[in-house]
């Protein structure tokens, strides 16, 4: 129950700060990436932000914490190659970024504001994730259990 | 175009550490949110509802903050719906492909010095400012 309701207010705060940043403003994402028009540098600011607080937090945690305050051990990326996979994913997700003015959480929480391109831009994300992941499931012929946990302590974030 | 924005963006991101260094903290995971919503999709027993739960808080941010700034939320670029979702296409697949998104890449995992996001964030964010540079001086900004 408190793991539940601590992931909710996680998401809650993620997505208000997402708002009061900017990310949820495709104009704001868009004028970063527009160099050669009216650059707008905003979206620095909040990766600046975000760094110094998540930085100092993740080293001090993971290096001399047991185990996280909830959970019996932390479940972190254990990938350290760079693979084609990585950089061809990487890639079309800048370009569906650039295209669409949305990354995946600014879309989620602007589809609870009732923006009608967010939801149109959502819809057609999620059935891009849940294509991806039946795709996999079914190639790599998996049913569940340690395989998958595996599988998901590989995912990066 | 918008203006400069760089105390409201800091404090922006300053809460979306907080909120990334807490579900590390209570849950041990990476607030990485293509990753959050991917596993979804994986049904693995007991690792789904603290996934549906943060993605609801998200959901619910946006349905509480827009009723005290709407402005928040203004699209603004032109963009048809062919565009909306080819791009949402892109990013869902993408992030999958490639592990993560914005937040799981660019903050979470740069936060953890891992090179593999390090080349992940450089990637997306070139490949996206070639997409701007294409539609805004090649295609006059509306696509």
């Amino acid at each position: 129950m408190k793991v539940k309701v601590g992931a909710f207010l996680g998401g809650g705060l993620f997505g208000v700060g997402l708002a009061v940043s900017g990310m949820t403003q495709p104009a704001k994402i868009v004028g970063f990436f527009d160099f050669f028009g009216s650059w707008d540098p905003s979206l620095a600011f909040v990766m600046l932000g975000a760094l110094i607080v998540y930085t100092p937090v993740y080293r001090w945690a993971v290096r001399t914490w047991q185990h996280p305050i909830w959970a019996p051990s932390f479940t972190l990326p254990t990938r350290r190659d760079i693979d084609g996979r990585l950089v061809v994913g990487s890639a079309v997700f800048g370009i569906g970024w650039g295209l669409g003015g949305y990354c995946p959480g600014p879309a989620f929480t602007s589809v609870g504001a009732g923006s009608k391109e967010a939801l149109t831009f959502g819809a057609a994300m999620l059935v891009g994730v849940g294509l991806y992941q039946l795709f996999m499931r079914a190639r790599e012929g998996r049913t569940g259990g340690p395989a998958d946990r595996q599988a998901a302590a590989m995912i990066d974030g | 175009m918008e203006s400069f924005t760089p105390i409201a963006s800091t404090i922006g991101g300053v809460m979306i550490g907080i909120a990334a260094a807490g579900l590390l903290m209570f849950h041990g995971r990476i607030a990485g949110i293509s990753g959050i919503a991917g596993g979804i999709f994986r049904r693995e027993p007991g690792d789904i509802a603290w996934r549906a739960m943060f993605l609801a808080g998200l959901f619910t941010a946006g349905v509480v903050w827009y009723y005290f700034r709407p402005l928040d939320y203004r699209f603004e670029i032109e963009r048809s719906t062919l565009a909306l979702v080819i791009a949402g296409l892109a990013v869902g697949i993408g992030t999958q492909l490639g592990s993560g998104c914005t937040s799981g890449h660019g903050v979470c995992g740069i936060g953890r010095l891992s090179k593999r996001s390090t080349v992940a964030t450089i990637t997306f964010m070139a490949t996206a400012a070639v997409t701007v540079f294409v539609i805004n001086e090649v295609l006059g900004g509306a696509v």
